[in-house]
């Protein structure tokens, strides 16, 4: 019995938990969306500077992380492939498995790595320094102030980021074909863009900017309910990051069920 | 109820609490103090570690939800208040917190501009005037293009200070302006108090339990005690009172249980001889 009320419990908090991440991700599009036409606008320096941090700072690690994963998709795919002659299907394999798949979910994981935690770090430490407080006693809603320019940020930067990043896995896949597949580097990259059609682009992309408001909600939901002392700073960003990683990869399942089941017509 | 209150209300009371509880969860911290402060006038709340004086102010702000009772600030039950209505009550308090609560990603002058910024139309020019003259008032001009975590405590709390006072409230409250400061330092922040209530007429709470800092800025006081009001008067009422507990506050009385050394590992031995359970949840 005890075993049952266990799982029970387990399945209320996450719930709740769910519930909480929602609350705040309602109120961040709310602020983002339809509070700027009722005369309370976004504060847009807020939210450059964030995407700033978010994505043209990203650009160098992730570039240099999804060109090696591109080039490590050619190589397992070109193990299989060579078997069959059809090493010239590399080119396909990459683009198609980039773009849909890889590109979106390492680009949300690096930014996860990056400002995922760096929300939690920081609205944690202001949590902690009572400077949410201060906040609410001047009358400046702590979300409407910290979290949507983060949001808006984020869903505007991680499908940038998305379409950088299957650019440069493209190229790392060119980089084998070049080389060990007797592509030149137009052709193979004609064979990229042939083998691409506009849904696995899009798809891609609508997973992303899911990705960057699951990232958003629970980096700062993890920031908000940190506890008093310092120590509770780092906890909250750790679970953020493996809170996010874990959301990430559950939001990428269901969209990608979508997908299948919905192209099937 | 409350309308009745608020016809009552004359223009001299400016916060007035009724019976007001506070709770944690489960756990009750104020057990319903009432109390009146009028307007113009400096009051001390003074108070243990734990008394419940903290939460008291917390919830004079607004961060804490009153469990029951009333908390009247300026003729409205914030207690009950719509979040649209705590807003506008908001921008007539400025708060100082204990750990001065500046933003450490914001200049000096931009933590002060903020309030500015986000509640009136003025233009950046006007609003620079402002921020000037505000940090000119507690004594550092000169200072907003630095960082916060450039500034010596004192200094923070005097930042602080400037940006409660940013949108000229009527109410200032201060939380332990003096913790962590030296001597010397504190007494400045007492000084700045004075100023403040001297220059403006403003009503000020102060949290504290600094006697000197308390005796040389309060109007009147107010001892808490374990979420109780213990005593309230002048400060001549209360430098005279026989109060027994408010007596043992100002003659820095300690606790007996942990006074006499003998008392305290008496104590001690007889916790050891209980079982692990038992001395496992007094610990906890």
């Amino acid at each position: 019995m005890a075993f049952v009320a266990q799982i029970g419990s387990g399945v209320i908090g996450g719930l709740e938990y769910l519930g909480s991440l929602a609350d705040l991700g309602g109120k961040a599009a709310y602020y983002t969306f339809i509070a700027p036409f009722q005369g309370k606008p976004i504060r847009l320096q807020r939210a450059v500077s964030q995407a700033l941090d978010v994505g043209v700072r990203a650009l160098p690690i992730l570039s240099l992380i999804t060109f090696f994963i591109g080039l490590i998709l050619a190589l397992q795919s070109a193990y299989e492939l060579r078997k069959f002659g059809a090493i010239s299907f590399v080119a396909s394999a990459v683009a198609i498995s980039m773009t849909r798949e890889l590109g979106p979910l390492i680009t949300a994981i690096v930014v996860i790595g990056r400002s995922g935690s760096a929300f939690a770090a920081e609205i944690g430490t202001m949590k902690v320094t009572e400077e949410i407080d201060a906040l609410e006693t001047m009358a400046v809603n702590p979300i409407h102030f910290l979290v949507t320019p983060k949001f808006l940020a984020m869903i505007i930067m991680l499908p940038c980021l998305t379409i950088w990043a299957n650019t440069m896995g493209v190229l790392g896949g060119a980089l084998f074909g070049v080389a060990q597949a007797d592509f030149t580097f137009v052709r193979y990259i004609q064979a990229s863009v042939d083998a691409l059609f506009l849904r696995d682009i899009v798809s891609g992309l609508v997973k992303s900017v899911m990705f960057g408001v699951t990232i958003t909600a629970v980096g700062c939901h993890e920031g908000l309910a940190t506890g008093a002392g310092p120590e509770q700073v780092g906890r909250s960003t750790t679970r953020a990051v493996v809170m996010s990683i874990f959301l990430v990869v559950v939001v990428d399942l269901i969209f990608t069920a979508l997908f299948f089941f919905g192209s099937e017509h | 109820m409350i309308e009745e209150l608020e016809d009552d209300f004359s223009p001299e009371v400016m916060i007035s609490l009724r019976d007001l509880r506070v709770s944690y969860g489960e756990r009750e911290i104020l057990h319903g103090v009432s109390f009146d402060v009028m307007r113009g006038e400096t009051m001390v709340i003074l108070g243990g570690s734990g008394s419940g004086k903290s939460t008291l102010l917390r919830t004079l702000v607004g961060l804490e939800k009153p469990s029951s009772g009333e908390v009247i600030l300026r003729g409205k039950n914030i207690a009950t208040a719509s979040a649209e209505d705590m807003d506008e009550i908001r921008k007539k308090l400025g708060m100082s917190f204990q750990g001065s609560a500046l933003f450490g990603s914001m200049t000096v002058g931009e933590n002060v501009a903020l309030p500015l910024r986000e509640h009136t139309k003025l233009e950046d020019s006007t609003i620079e005037i402002m921020l000037r003259l505000k940090l000119e008032q507690v004594g550092l001009a000169g200072f907003e293009d630095y960082m916060p975590s450039e500034l010596s405590g004192g200094m923070k709390k005097r930042a602080a200070v400037a940006r409660a006072l940013a949108m000229d409230p009527e109410i200032l409250f201060f939380d332990e302006p003096s913790a962590g400061l030296d001597p010397i330092i504190a007494a400045g922040i007492d000084q700045l108090i004075l100023e403040l209530k001297r220059a403006f007429k403003m009503t000020i709470i102060v949290v504290t339990h600094e006697l000197a800092s308390a005796f040389l800025i309060a109007d009147r006081m107010v001892l808490i005690d374990k979420g109780n009001v213990e005593a309230i008067g002048t400060v001549e009422e209360m430098r005279n009172s026989t109060q027994p507990r408010l007596r043992q506050f100002l003659d820095r009385v300690p606790e007996p249980e942990v006074a006499r050394e003998m008392d305290y590992l008496q104590m001690l031995t007889k916790q050891s001889g209980h079982s692990r359970g038992a001395t496992a949840k007094r610990s906890a």
